[in-house]
């Protein structure tokens, strides 16, 4: 399977502090690649320079899809989600929390919409083409609301749903939008592990049935080593390893990162002869 | 009684035009948090328009008014729509993540800019129109006191009532409306669920302006005057109207607008018109002392 998304050399700078340095990685089509990494990695700034957020200081962000080929450092952000199909999900739950579920997962399906409606004006009179596409809108909604298993709450306003059902419909909201790359960021954060475990079933059923690929931030290990296709690992901004779990899992670096280690040990040799003769 | 019920036709229809330009003020501060002084100008703008276009359609022979009003209000409303999308363009979204000061003086400064632009393209005297809906219905007529509802009056309530509703359709059910909601929201979020926030900022500007201008057409009919001026007080109003109801909340401007309209022509007719608005911005100071959000406006929660 070739690669979705390729990013080659990202370096985003903000002032003096480099918070992704020379990022290289690829994420194959219809797979999940897991980037994790110590706070403060830069996982989150990478995030952000795919959906438009930032302009990266450096580097190219290509999508390749069959209908072309699409470089995110240079679009605006709405033409990310509609043009590119690129979908994302927030560390901090971002739904629209006055509006109902159902409602939510409409405003995702805004361009069809707004199209079939010609900008609205013929929705107001209930033109059929229009009455069709919202039709075929809701019934979307209602299958992502059934996997999510929110279909009872439809109508609640988002704000009122307790934290893991916002994080799940955020989820229902960003695959509404038909994107061909999820990103999610810390999906399984504040989950309990039921929860979590049913997050992994959902994610595999967007990988294998929806046939999607799935950029994944994670800090829970049993998430991403059990769902991950790939896994890339950052610290500081860099690189640090890129492979399948088990091949991260004992990677010396990616341990060190995480871990830390004897701190004599991880010094090199002479700078530990050094210190050592200062005292 | 029959003196009540009069005030209250003369007020309804002077609240539906104020609830139609507080609507624009209320849509506008409910999707970019801003208060945009120049909707007034706009109104101003589209009561000219009127005047010119009535003018030129008499000119031309045609003098049935049913047609000659369907066409002034869509010369009207067109006309408005472009004022509308290019004071957007011109003067806040260059400032849209500016301080919150900045848009306001901006504002300002279109209002001004666009008083005195009409007035050097029309001269600063009074425009007048002959009446052109004239006659009306008689509901009661007691001891030589008639209470008289215009059939002018009846197409003002009627139109605004029906463009109401359809506004509230628009918000409630359509893509765009809902649009609308998820960017008074949270813009990013929007953004990255593919919407085109400036467009859909541009269209709230453009949707407002069509109201503002279909006031300003029903003003120009109601009292046959106007002059340059005219935006300022009736714009004020129509904020105040915007306040009272809760501002950024749609069914709060048109309740809001109602009142104001029912106040001031209470006031007029008990008390005295001088003072109809003092009257109208004493409420205004009343309402922001005892209920900041206004009568139907949520209380913004703060999460610490």
């Amino acid at each position: 399977m070739g690669a979705l998304l390729q990013v080659e050399h990202l370096t985003m700078r903000f002032g003096g502090l480099v918070a992704v340095d020379d990022v290289s990685f690829a994420a194959a089509d219809r797979e999940i690649t897991a980037v994790i990494g110590p706070n403060g990695a830069g996982k989150t700034t990478l995030f952000n320079c795919l959906t438009g957020f930032y302009k990266p200081t450096v580097g190219r962000l290509a999508l390749r899809r069959p209908e072309g080929e699409f470089f995110l450092e240079r679009m605006e952000g709405f033409r990310i989600a509609r043009e590119a199909k690129v979908a994302r999900t927030f560390q901090n739950i971002r739904l629209f929390p006055h509006m109902t579920t159902l409602e939510n997962l409409m405003v995702a399906q805004h361009n069809p919409l707004m199209r079939a409606s010609g900008m609205s004006l013929l929705g107001l009179f209930a033109w059929p083409g229009y009455r069709r596409a919202e039709r075929a809108a809701v019934e979307r909604a209602r299958y992502w609301l059934a996997k999510v298993d929110l279909l009872a709450q439809a109508d609640d306003e988002a704000g009122a749903l307790p934290y893991g059902a916002q994080r799940r419909l955020e989820i229902a909201r960003a695959m509404c939008t038909e994107p061909c790359l999820l990103c999610l960021d810390e999906p399984a954060a504040g989950l309990n592990p039921r929860e979590s475990a049913e997050l992994n079933d959902l994610l595999r059923l967007i990988r294998d049935e929806h046939r999607i690929a799935i950029l994944l931030i994670e800090h829970d290990m049993s998430v991403v080593m059990q769902i991950s296709d790939r896994v890339v690992v950052l610290d500081y901004g860099r690189k640090i390893a890129d492979g399948s779990p088990a091949q991260v899992r004992n990677d010396a670096a990616v341990i060190r990162a995480y871990l830390g280690e004897d701190e004599d040990a991880a010094l090199p040799e002479e700078v530990a002869r050094d210190l050592q003769a200062g005292h | 009684m029959e003196y009540f019920l009069q005030q209250l036709i003369n007020g309804l229809t002077l609240g539906g035009i104020y609830a139609l330009i507080a609507i624009g003020y209320t849509m506008v501060y409910g999707i970019i948090g801003m208060i945009n002084f120049a909707h007034g100008e706009v109104y101003m703008i589209g009561a000219f328009i009127a005047v010119i276009a009535f003018t030129a359609l008499g000119l031309l022979g045609l003098t049935w008014v049913p047609l000659s009003l369907a066409i002034v209000l869509m010369l009207a409303i067109g006309f408005t729509a472009i004022y509308g999308w290019s004071i957007e363009r011109v003067a806040y979204r260059p400032l849209r993540s500016a301080p919150r000061l900045a848009p306001l003086i901006s504002a300002i400064g279109m209002s001004i800019l666009l008083q005195n632009y009409v007035q050097v393209l029309q001269g600063a005297k009074i425009k007048t129109l002959p009446p052109m809906i004239e006659g009306g219905l008689t509901l009661m007529q007691v001891e030589g006191f008639s209470v008289r509802l215009s059939y002018l009056q009846i197409i003002i309530l009627l139109l605004t009532v029906s463009l109401m509703a359809a506004f509230s359709v628009v918000i409630a059910r359509t893509p765009l409306g809902r649009a609308q909601r998820a960017c008074e929201q949270d813009r990013r979020m929007a953004s990255l669920l593919g919407v085109d926030v400036d467009r859909t900022i541009s269209l709230t500007f453009v949707m407002g302006a069509g109201l503002a201008a279909v006031a300003g057409v029903f003003v120009t009919l109601y009292y046959g005057v106007i002059d340059f001026f005219i935006g300022f007080l009736a714009g004020l109003k129509a904020f105040t109207a915007a306040v009272l109801g809760g501002i950024g909340s749609l069914a709060g401007a048109m309740l809001g607008g109602l009142l104001i309209g029912l106040i001031e022509a209470f006031w007029a007719g008990y008390f005295t018109v001088e003072y109809k608005d003092l009257a109208v911005f004493a409420i205004l100071v009343i309402v922001l002392i005892f209920r900041p959000t206004g009568l139907l406006g949520q209380p913004e929660v703060e999460k610490v």
